[in-house]
């Protein structure tokens, strides 16, 4: 089997899974309880804490642990706009390819009275850092840009948009959830005031991640209980899944570097091969984008008979057409950079990791070819395309 | 729980009657691409009995399972049995379909009787 699709999860590192079976067993603990057994589980919670926070630029009480992505995304944004309305600020500026995370979370916060601006994000899938300057208002409390997509891969201006955010006096809080791990990221350099992040996007377990709060940035709970996380997230710790996240996040950092030109490089050759499939685009700007990032766009087929095929051959990938969606509408993001929907139905995301082969590479580009090839045989918008009767897009 | 039957799977991996019918009695096309699917159905009708049919689609695994399906299911019976086929009954036949995924088998009737209806259309000009 041949997993493409790491950007949906990651399998867990060795060394990862074998700290959660360690705690699991050892150090059962509850770190509020005083006796040893207890403070040792407090110890782990701490260590994973400060290893955390190093990883990124930050200090140590500026983590909060939560159960993942999506729970950061909605604390970040829920706590930014409640310190906004305090100062009779309601407006939020942000992409029209967010995850649904914080698309969800603004939409309720529109239903509030809040006003939200998503910024165009371009056919090559890039912010304009011009823009966000030019979209804030007196009354912006908060930009929220991802740092990277999760469909196409593309990596924001983190930096600049920061940048601007602390010139004008606004909250800026990033989605990392696709780029903690895979590219180095620093809350101090990139200005970020808030950032969410989850384990199993970079080998960590599922049902953990963090939310980064820059010091004095003062957060909203959204569960309330008892005072752990310094009362700003209650319920008992999920020690073993804290420290896995840490010691995966620990182990991708040590590599970063190293591991994101080997990975580029297979991104490239799966690139160049896929791009001679005729009527086919990369979505997405070629080179600001994740180290294993390749999403495409092929003309006259539908992407979930695409992806059966492919799981057929051996191969996990995904795709943001409207079937797998469970939707009628394809992926937002595909719309968002000008993908009109027949060509939105046909696209394929392959999110591969170091542990690809170069042979894997060409066994993915022939699998792809030869799938695509059969699927458009006897696809009557293919038929159409071919006899004239309808203009090619790609 | 795999996502589809293995008669769905069966189908979508071995589609029944694919292709086209040049000289063909009766073509029905439903579906559009903003919604992610196409089915055209081509027919050849002697003597009000349906001898061939082929079909092209553009789709998810359940429609083209779908459209296989519904071809087998008319193939060499009268056209007055064919106009009776039901979505039921193709989704049925494939050992059922996810919820989300009925319109296929509906868009699998409507493309019989498009091509149905073409049919008789041209036979009463």
């Amino acid at each position: 089997m041949i997993y493409a699709d790491n950007a949906a999860t990651t399998k867990m590192s060795d060394a990862a899974a074998e700290t959660m079976l360690y705690v699991i067993r050892e150090s059962y603990g509850n770190p509020s309880s005083l006796y040893a057994v207890g403070q040792r589980a407090k110890e782990i919670v701490e260590d994973a804490r400060r290893d955390i926070a190093s990883a990124i630029g930050a200090e140590p009480r500026e983590i909060v642990f939560t159960s993942g992505g999506s729970e950061a995304d909605n604390q970040a944004i829920l706590s930014a706009a409640e310190l906004g309305k305090r100062s009779g600020k309601t407006h939020v500026i942000s992409s029209a390819f967010e995850h649904h995370a914080v698309l969800h979370t603004l939409k309720k916060l529109e239903k509030q009275g809040f006003e939200i601006t998503l910024l165009d994000v371009h056919e090559d899938g890039i912010v304009r850092p011009e823009e966000v300057e030019a979209a804030i208002r007196e009354d912006t409390c908060l930009v929220t840009i991802m740092y990277a997509n999760n469909e196409i891969g593309t990596i924001q201006p983190i930096r600049e948009i920061g940048a601007i955010c602390r010139k004008h006096g606004v909250l800026f809080h990033t989605d990392a959830v696709q780029a903690v791990g895979h590219i180095p990221v620093n809350v101090v350099d990139d200005n970020i005031d808030l950032l969410s992040s989850s384990a199993h996007k970079f080998h960590g377990p599922k049902g953990v991640g963090f939310l980064y709060a820059r010091k004095g940035v003062r957060l909203s709970n959204l569960i309330e209980g008892g005072a752990q996380e310094r009362g700003k997230r209650a319920g008992t710790e999920n020690v073993p899944g804290i420290a896995a996240m840490a010691t995966a996040l620990k182990e991708a950092e040590a590599k970063i570097i190293e591991n994101s030109a080997l990975i580029s490089e297979k991104r490239d050759r799966l690139i160049r091969g896929l791009s001679e499939i005729s009527h086919s685009a990369l979505n997405g700007d070629k080179q600001k984008r994740l180290p294993g990032n390749v999403s495409f766009c092929f003309e006259g087929i539908e992407g979930e008979s695409l992806l059966l095929l492919l799981d057929d051959r051996g191969i996990c990938a995904s795709s943001g057409s409207a079937c797998t969606s469970g939707s009628l509408d394809p992926s937002h993001v595909l719309l968002a950079i000008g993908r009109v929907h027949d060509v939105a139905h046909g696209s394929l995301r392959l999110t591969i990791d170091e542990t690809l082969s170069d042979d894997d590479v060409d066994y993915i580009v022939s699998s792809v070819k030869e799938v695509v090839g059969y699927l458009r045989g006897f696809s009557p918008i293919w038929r159409d395309l071919c006899a004239g009767k309808k203009q090619f897009i790609l | 729980m795999a996502l589809y039957s293995e008669k769905v799977m069966d189908h979508f991996r071995n589609p029944r009657n694919v292709g086209v019918i040049e000289d063909a009695d009766g073509v029905g096309e439903v579906g559009n691409a903003k919604c992610g699917d196409i089915m055209k159905m081509y027919l050849k009708i002697e003597d009000e009995i349906i001898k061939d049919v082929k079909f092209e689609t553009f789709g998810c695994g359940s429609a083209i399972a779908s459209s296989s399906m519904a071809t087998e299911l008319i193939k060499g019976k009268p056209v007055a049995d064919a106009m009776k086929l039901t979505n039921k009954a193709v989704a049925e036949a494939l050992d059922g379909l996810p919820d989300y995924k009925m319109h296929c088998s509906v868009l699998a009737e409507e493309a019989i009787r498009s091509a149905l209806e073409d049919y008789e259309k041209k036979k009463n000009s």
